[in-house]
């Protein structure tokens, strides 16, 4: 992106761009969550989501328990076998472009559930794009995640299906 | 602490029929009742006993601890007035290996359903009678009773199985 002005242009200055840079501005900074919370990191991202750490500050506020009216999902919970197969359903009942973020220790490895009914990772059956660890990890890390969303954004717009 | 209450030793006398014999526990009784008569003995602490609430009901799998192998466990309420009269007992069934089956007490508390249907998932016992003997939470092609004590709690594969035929053929 470049920005002119000059005594040419009447004061008035003008921008050179590309369609999709701007398209991605726009989505990197209006991310609709989808909160899938199963366990316990949900409560974690009920805080993340409220006032004192305040998510709004990175544009993705609006959570939506609509599959189709949002971006991201956020997977923040135990997922068993008999639940990934939801998870799955809803995340294809959202539409393209789509992030997930994986949150907390059990979505990214089974956490300390090693046991016959608990998916050892949702990237089992979900494409993640940002793991965060911790049991469960600190508002701040997930907004980091989201950060590192948006980064993602800026760099590589939509994912490639 | 007190001996058993008053109370208490009614109730034995009530059931006495029923009663194999009792065992005690850090002051806590438990009747062993044969699994023939454990729908007559229900209704009976039901009906004129007053223990109107099946607080749980549950399974034990001793596998090589203890002979029989399992145990179904009632754990039943009274509601009384007094303190004296607010009980809590304990009833066991004691069921063998092989094919282990025992009468429901749906019939007595309804709400013995999902307590059965949970029994019968984990444990893989039989309630003959059950009005809707079904899984209650693993899924309905689900190959073991995972908390049997012979069963590895890491073995995934049926959950894998049934998970992929959850996804092929759409949610229920
Ligand atoms: S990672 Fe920890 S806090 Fe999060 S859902 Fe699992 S057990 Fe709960």
């Amino acid at each position: 992106m470049g920005v002119s002005s000059g005594p040419l242009l009447g004061g008035d200055g003008f921008l050179t761009t590309k369609i999709s840079a701007v398209a991605n501005w726009g989505r990197k900074h209006s991310l609709w969550p989808m909160a899938f919370g199963t366990a316990c990191c949900a409560i974690e991202m009920m805080g993340t989501f409220s006032s004192r750490f305040d998510i709004a500050r990175f544009g993705a506020e609006a959570v939506r328990f609509s599959p189709r009216q949002a971006d991201l999902m956020i997977v923040s919970g135990t997922i068993t076998y008999k639940m990934a197969s939801v998870c799955r359903r809803i995340y294809e009942q959202m539409p393209e472009p789509k992030w997930v973020i994986a949150m907390g220790s059990c979505t990214c490895g089974g956490g300390p559930f090693d046991s016959y009914a608990v998916v050892q990772g949702i990237d089992e059956f979900l494409p993640v794009d940002v793991y965060v660890g911790g049991c469960p990890p600190r508002p701040e890390a997930l907004i980091d995640a989201v950060m590192k969303i948006q980064k993602k954004i800026e760099n590589e717009g939509p994912p490639i299906v | 602490m007190t001996s058993p209450t008053e109370p208490f030793d009614q109730i034995r006398e009530k059931i006495s029929g029923y009663i194999l014999s009792e065992s005690s526990f850090r002051g806590e009784s438990s009747f062993i009742v044969a699994s023939a008569s454990i729908v007559k003995c229900c209704s009976r602490l039901k009906n004129t006993l007053g223990f109107t609430y099946l607080a749980d009901l549950t399974v034990v799998d001793y596998l090589t601890v203890k002979f029989p192998r399992y145990e179904v466990v009632y754990l039943l309420h009274r509601f009384g007035d007094s303190y004296e009269e607010n009980l809590r007992i304990r009833l066991k069934v004691a069921l063998e290996q092989d094919d282990p089956a025992i009468d429901s007490v749906t019939s007595v508390w309804s709400g013995a359903n999902w307590l059965e249907r949970e029994a019968y998932d984990m444990f893989g016992i039989t309630f003959r009678g059950h009005p809707d003997p079904r899984r209650i939470l693993m899924p309905d092609d689900y190959d073991h009773f995972p908390l049997r004590k012979d069963f590895d709690v890491r073995d995934r594969e049926s959950s894998k199985r049934c998970f992929k035929r959850a996804l092929d053929e759409g949610l229920e």
